[in-house]
């Protein structure tokens, strides 16, 4: 193939090396001698998530998909242990098209289930990034609350991330973002909302 | 000295025929609570209930703990294989001997007083049973459990109703749905992974009232079906067959007794392999893997392709077993407010090896392509599931209709099998349902618990 196809439009990048890869660089990451402890990579992280964070309580989900690099993955797993994805269901996992596919629902008037649309407030803390075996990429935990209230009613939802971030002229792009949801494996209500 | 057992229901205090007639229902019986702990009572456990599926408890010892209604329960395979619905509820004093979402134990102790039973249901011991002047070998004091469970090929149901009539007899022409349901997969089986699991603040009868509606696809799901076909390559994807006149379309609906319906949308699509796969929408690694699977089994690939796909039917066995696409989806009430509504993913297995190798490959995109209809369209639903709860708080204006279809000569048929078939969007389905629904609420069945291991 003379270019490499466009992952908005066919999902060739999503192979089962990328799941193992997947498995892999989400296992044993979180290691205290990997943990980077410099101030400005800190602070970097950090203010790219509140960003992020920003971005989807303001509704701004196009600017936030741009975050994403074009071979991308946004994971919210079903299982406290994250599992294996190729063997079990998730919450979602949406590779680059079908991340835009959640974009274009909440764009056509007709999802129901956001309109009214969720008012959110996201609080991230506790951002911890850790190097891995490649020097431009770094994965990022952070725990989350965030409040939302739609049609009345207020729920919350708690856990934390972790973003596999390669890093860019200028600043973070995301490879992949994981999001654990403390209650991933109970009755969700409405999971219709990019937490 | 002989004590009332307390397991009679309350007698009937509602009249029934009011409240269920011909072509609508009395808001009542989905805002009452009192009508909710009878149905927890005389449908849930007084008719037969799906409670697991046996890829949930491959082995002996092993246990997934759930509900019966609201009856907490230990559905395990015990140490003999013997397949058993035990209460979660210490005959002590009531403490849940068992904590664990699923597991494998020989024996279950309570975490109060260490009174200890084998997973038969029988008390193994008690500390210091000195103190106590009776036998504690009476039958009385082993676990309850359920007294009749029976399974259809890997779908494990229970009841507490003695005089209920076999589960093949009471699911009737089901069965032949769920063998063909079964039979698309190698081996004729398939084992549960993971779920999607949703909660509604609205009553269980509202998603059971929907399994089989093809009248709402079009609007409750037209964000789904824009966004399944915003990329305009190939075959309309999906439900796209109701978009413009689907009574007209060669799908139907159809009553099958005891309260049990079926959507067949399998007409609307081409009968040659492959075709499912042609109106699967987009999903991650969908070209990649379907890349790899063809060149793995050349002009094969499309049995496994359609593997990957929805099969393109709604089998709804009452009260709260819904196998549609490849899901196993089961409802669970949690008040008469609240709903879990489970969907359970299931994979392919291929012991026989008849897809050479590509099982694998046909699950990770099975899984994705599963993942699709909770997240994009199942939120609405649920979300007009909710909306009508809130509108049913209106006391004066009380009834919900049903009555599409009703009236209008030749529209519904019925069978020399008593089968009755309709066009997609009629809602005789329900009209039947609510029937079947009356006869247990207004009659309600003797319920009976046993100790015997």
């Amino acid at each position: 193939m003379a270019s490499s196809p466009d992952p908005s439009r066919s999902s060739h990048y999503v192979t089962d090396a990328y799941y193992a890869d997947l498995v892999v660089d989400f296992t044993d990451w979180q290691a205290d001698d990997r943990l980077i402890t410099e101030a400005a990579t800190r602070e970097a992280c950090r203010a790219f998530l509140e960003h992020e964070a920003r971005l989807l309580d303001t509704h701004r989900f196009e600017d936030w998909l741009r975050q994403f690099t074009g071979e991308c993955l946004y994971w919210v797993p079903a299982t406290p242990r994250g599992g294996d994805p190729r063997r079990e269901v998730a919450v979602c996992l949406d590779d680059r098209r079908r991340l835009e596919d959640r974009v274009y629902r909440l764009r056509t008037g007709a999802a129901w289930s956001q309109l009214p649309a969720s008012r959110t407030a996201r609080l991230v803390s506790n951002v911890e990034p850790f190097a891995t075996a490649t020097d431009d990429i770094l994965m990022v935990r952070s725990n989350f609350t965030l409040h939302e209230f739609r049609a009345g009613e207020s729920q919350l939802l708690a856990g934390w991330c972790a973003h596999r971030l390669r890093r860019t002229a200028s600043g973070f792009e995301i490879l992949v973002k994981q999001v654990n949801l403390l209650n991933c494996d109970q009755n969700l209500r409405n999971p219709s909302i990019i937490i | 000295m002989a004590r009332g057992t307390g397991l009679t229901n309350a007698p009937g205090v509602w009249d029934w025929d009011a409240l269920v007639q011909d072509d609508r229902v009395h808001r009542l019986l989905y805002t009452d609570p009192a009508i909710f702990d009878a149905e927890m009572s005389s449908v849930f456990g007084g008719t037969w209930t799906y409670v697991a599926h046996e890829s949930q408890i491959p082995s002996n010892n092993d246990f997934i703990t759930t509900r019966l209604g609201l009856r907490p329960i230990i559905v395990l395979r015990d140490r003999d294989g013997v397949t058993r619905a035990l209460f979660n509820r210490c005959t002590h004093r009531g403490a849940t001997v068992c904590r664990q979402a699923q597991g494998s134990a020989r024996v279950f102790q309570c975490a109060y007083h260490g009174w200890t039973f084998f997973n038969t249901g029988e008390l193994s011991g008690v500390p210091w049973p000195d103190g106590y002047a009776t036998d504690l070998k009476d039958e009385q004091y082993n676990l309850a459990q359920v007294p009749r469970l029976e399974t259809y090929r890997g779908f494990i149901f229970a009841t507490l109703n003695a005089g209920a009539v076999p589960l093949t007899e009471h699911l009737g022409p089901m069965t032949e749905i769920i063998d063909q349901w079964l039979d698309r997969h190698p081996g004729g089986r398939v084992k549960l992974c993971e779920a999607n699991r949703l909660k509604y603040k609205g009553n269980w009868k509202l998603a059971y009232d929907n399994a089989a509606d093809g009248y709402h696809v079009k609007f409750s799901h037209r964000s789904l079906l824009e966004m399944e076909n915003r990329l305009k390559e190939g075959d309309e994807k999906g439900m796209s067959f109701y978009k413009d006149a689907p009574d007209e379309a060669p799908m139907y609906v159809q009553y099958l007794g005891n309260g049990n319906h079926f959507k067949d949308k399998r007409p609307n699509v081409e009968d040659r392999p492959g075709a499912l796969w042609d109106i699967e929408g987009a999903h991650p690694g969908m070209e990649h893997f379907e890349s790899s699977i063809r060149q793995r089994l050349g002009d094969r690939a499309e049995i496994a392709l359609d593997l990957a796909a929805s099969e393109p039917v709604n089998i709804n066995i009452f009260p709260n077993l819904l196998i549609l696409g490849n899901h196993i989806q089961v409802l669970q009430p949690q008040a008469v407010d609240e709903t879990d509504s489970t969907w359970y993913g299931t994979a392919v297995i291929d012991e026989e090896d008849t897809l050479e190798g590509a099982v694998e490959e046909v699950n990770t995109l099975r899984m994705r392509t599963m993942e699709s209809f909770p997240n994009f369209g199942e939120v609405d639903d649920a979300t007009n599931f909710e909306e009508i709860q809130r509108g049913l708080a209106a006391e004066e204006d009380p009834w919900v209709y049903m009555h599409r279809g009703l009236g209008i000569p030749g529209r519904v048929k019925t069978d020399d099998r008593g089968l009755i078939t309709a066009p997609a969007t009629d809602e005789v389905f329900m009209r039947e349902t609510y029937r079947y629904y009356k006869e247990l609420m207004a009659d309600p069945p003797t319920l009976e618990i046993r100790r015997a291991p």
